[in-house]
């Protein structure tokens, strides 16, 4: 097989030899895209040809701090690439001018700094170890993004691309399992059920035609993990899935990926492209005799596709419904034959483990938890973005560390963790180490990675409410208690929202969401109470003051703000009276005016007008903290 | 541009290429216009009624005519906490009709979508599927003058 090692070394001539160039590399994942990285690189484009520079401009993927983007690296021959962030086409002439032309980094737009072997440090630029993002992060499904261009196999062979697979190639199939067993991976879309023992069932299945199927239908909200991997690092899905498909038997696979991802799709197909004409896809794999090809099939928006049942019958050309277990893919799926499903994230994970061993793998994570999860830092944290850390890490340390605390300096209140199937945990739990067991018995899940942070705004029936209005949204509808409990559990808490809730819904809500986690058909179904069960056990004070009070504590339920004028500062102008469409305010020129709560509508006409800031409400508090003793009762 | 047959017939022998032929269509007509669905069943050898069935249960897919822009809004819980409602009511009144809706003139459709995967900046909307992040509502104007 010289096939391989021939190709390795002309690609890593390629490699390496980008580096004897000035580069200019931007961020160009959706992310990074959306925040404006395309404008940014037709200004760079525009620039070099105008000053007639010779640099290589090339693109990268989201490295994960979306909170800096659009990133652009820029590296000069023999020393470390900087990284800038917030990037805008006015800055670049200045940028490239002082960095490339005069050799000075701007440093007042420098994130942080990478050293690729042995180049040279600047003095005044964090290096990215000691960037607080990173400081706690490993980087190994994660490694290549930001790194590579991912629309270039020379780029993923030289850094040792597709020798997992060559090695594989030459291994017996059992021992390849056995490996994946001994490392100790477990599913990253969400269950956590050990990867190696489901290749072990697909391996012993009977039939001689086998499938593997990738599971990128991400749709969790707050989870774009596998977004990211697919746009930034494409041919190591391949990899992983053709390991995988010499292992189990198969010579097939297909990825199925949510429609709302076209950037992850192209780099996708690109990738498959590239990958079939040297040899490393479709037939006879680096002579080994081993055909493996893989298609594509995007979603069409549908959450509940993500469930294993749900989207092999998708990928069928059906309605994707989920269906009863056993049968389990494993003996009984795509088309009717085994099939191998892993979520994208677990994949790519694999030839890192055939690589460096399971022995390195184990290293890293907790008893029953191994290696390192992606997680999406969402809501109100300040930095967002996607992280990659070493299983058993706190939250805490993913929040304050990593995420950087609270935005706009509030208090923290909870995370969700685990998306719509997840749980909230709140600040006396935020030193769980995460692990699939300890969040589980937290009454959250690990999940697929999305974690929402929520501040002291942030309304916790509210919150229960959206994630419920979600699955009731994507309840595919085929099983009673589903299609019907979400429906009358999302009725509750829309009432409890608006000021009509009752003491007795509290009770409804906990019975309705055991029954409909013991009943239903599929995960959807099962988990989707997780959010209101978890809220209602630790902030059952918030929901009582929905019900008993008719007052939203975070002041997020618009339909429960009371309005209200502090007569000592207002100043009798009659602005407010003015723009009330409701004719809820009166009072007499010079004299304190007055919002009547029956009248009101809410709407906040009033508040900014104010120049007093006279008027208040929960969300908008009293400046003296002195609110009246009597509360309005409804 | 291609007739819907034609489209159609081109993923007659992909195995389950049903959808893939309902996104094509949709590609070139913006939504299943009602011929799509014979056509669909005929070829791939199920009844209309399923036909209707699969183009119905997905969101992605529309069976009613939809503006030559279709906004989707996301209300996922992520962007929910970070404004979604008050900028939804922006583009409402921008835009004078509600979510669902297309304007009279045929130029915009609003629609509510769950989660796109773009919560590293929320609230987030898509526009013919190109994403536009941490938007809020004085940005309306804006994002819809870009629509021409
Ligand atoms: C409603 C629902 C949605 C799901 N969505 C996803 C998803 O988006 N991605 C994913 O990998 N797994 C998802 N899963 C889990 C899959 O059913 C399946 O367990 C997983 O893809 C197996 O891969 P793993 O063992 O590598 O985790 C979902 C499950 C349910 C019940
Ligand atoms: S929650 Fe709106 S894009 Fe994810």
């Amino acid at each position: 097989m010289g096939h391989l090692s021939e190709l390795h070394a002309r690609c890593t001539d390629q490699y390496i030899e980008k580096f004897n160039r000035s580069r200019v590399i931007v961020g160009l994942g959706t992310c990074g895209i959306a925040a404006g990285g395309d404008k940014v690189m037709a200004a760079i484009q525009h620039e070099a040809a105008s000053k007639n520079m010779h640099i290589d401009i090339d693109f990268t993927s989201c490295i994960g701090i979306c909170f800096r983007e659009p990133t652009v690296e820029i590296s000069l021959p023999g020393f470390a690439g900087v990284i800038y962030g917030d990037m805008t086409p006015d800055k670049v002439p200045y940028l490239l001018e002082s960095h490339i032309i005069n050799r000075h980094p701007v440093e007042e737009w420098a994130v942080m700094q990478i050293s690729e072997g042995s180049t040279a440090l600047y003095e005044n630029i964090t290096k990215m170890n000691d960037y607080p993002f990173y400081s706690k992060q490993v980087r190994t499904v994660t490694s290549r993004l930001g790194r590579t261009n991912p629309e270039s196999l020379t780029d993923y062979v030289a850094t040792d691309g597709y020798k997992a697979l060559e090695k594989a190639l030459s291994m017996q199939q059992l021992d390849i399992i056995e490996e994946i067993k001994k490392s100790g991976l477990r599913g990253r879309g969400g269950g956590g059920f050990p990867t190696g023992m489901k290749w072990g069932f697909v391996y012993q299945a009977v039939g001689a035609k086998k499938y593997v199927v990738c599971n990128a239908d991400e749709g969790d909200p707050g989870a774009f993990m596998d977004r990211s991997v697919l746009e930034g690092d494409p041919h190591s899905v391949l990899e992983g899935m053709a390991i995988c498909g010499y292992a189990v038997g198969a010579d097939e696979g297909y990825i199925f990926v949510r429609a709302e991802y076209p950037l992850a799709i192209k780099r996708l197909q690109t990738a498959i492209a590239q990958a079939e004409k040297y040899g490393l896809l479709g037939n006879n794999i680096l002579d080994t005799g081993f055909n493996f090809k893989i298609k594509i099939k995007a979603g069409a928006g549908a959450f509940v596709c993500g469930e294993e049942t749900a989207l092999l019958t998708s990928i069928e050309g059906n309605r994707g419904m989920p269906r009863v277990r056993p049968p389990f893919p494993a003996n009984q799926g795509l088309w009717g034959k085994p099939t191998n499903l892993n979520n994208v994230e677990t994949y790519v994970n694999v030839p890192f483990i055939i690589n460096r061993g399971s022995d390195w793998y184990t290293s890293m994570g907790t008893e029953e938890s191994k290696g390192s999860k992606v997680f999406c830092l969402t809501g109100k944290i300040n930095n967002t973005g996607l992280a990659e850390v070493p299983m058993g890490i706190s939250l805490r340390d993913i929040i304050y560390s990593v995420g950087g605390g609270i935005q706009n300096g509030k208090r923290f209140k909870a995370v969700q963790i685990g998306g719509p199937s997840g749980g909230c945990i709140r600040e006396e739990d935020l030193d769980l180490p995460v692990d699939y067991d300890s969040l589980t018995a937290a009454g959250a899940m690990m999940g697929s990675g999305g974690l929402v942070v929520m501040d002291e705004t942030t309304c916790m029936v509210d919150v229960a409410k959206f994630f419920l209005s979600f699955t009731q949204t994507e309840s595919c509808g085929k099983c009673t208690p589903c299609r019907e409990g979400t429906k009358r559990m999302l009725e509750i808490l829309n009432r409890l929202c608006s000021g009509a809730g009752r003491m007795e819904d509290l009770d409804t809500l906990e019975r309705l969401g055991r029954v409909v986690k013991n009943t239903a058909l599929c995960g959807l179904g099962q988990t989707c109470p997780n959010p209101i069960l978890s809220t209602i056990l630790y902030y059952r004070d918030e929901y009582l003051a929905h019900i008993q009070d008719k007052r939203c504590p975070a002041g997020a339920c618009s339909a429960l703000l009371v309005y209200q004028i502090d007569p000592d500062k207002c100043k009798g102008c009659s602005k407010c009276a003015k723009n009330c469409p409701a004719g809820a305010i009166t009072g007499g020129k010079k004299k304190p005016y007055f919002i009547d709560v029956d009248k009101c509508i809410k709407c906040g006409a009033c508040l900014p007008g104010c120049q007093f800031e006279a008027i208040y409400n929960d969300a908008a508090p009293h400046r003296n903290n002195c609110r009246p003793a009597t509360r309005r009762t409804a | 541009m291609a007739t819907i047959q034609d489209i159609i017939l081109s993923f007659r022998d992909k195995p389950g290429g049903i959808i893939e032929a309902y996104h094509a269509v949709q590609k070139a007509y913006n939504y299943l216009p009602e011929e799509t669905i014979a056509v669909a069943a005929e070829t791939f050898g199920v009844s209309e009624a399923q036909a209707f069935g699969v183009a119905t249960f997905y969101s992605y897919l529309s069976v009613a005519k939809r503006g030559k822009y279709v906004i989707r809004m996301c209300e996922s819980a992520p962007c929910h906490i970070a404004g979604a409602e008050a900028l939804i009511k922006a583009f409402e009144t921008a835009l004078r009709i509600k979510a669902g809706e297309t304007t009279a003139d045929g130029k915009f459709t609003l629609e509510l979508t769950e989660c796109v995967g773009q919560c590293q900046g929320t609230p987030v909307i898509t526009i013919n599927s190109v994403p536009y992040v941490n938007m809020n509502p004085e940005q309306v104007p804006a994002v819809l003058a870009l629509c021409q």
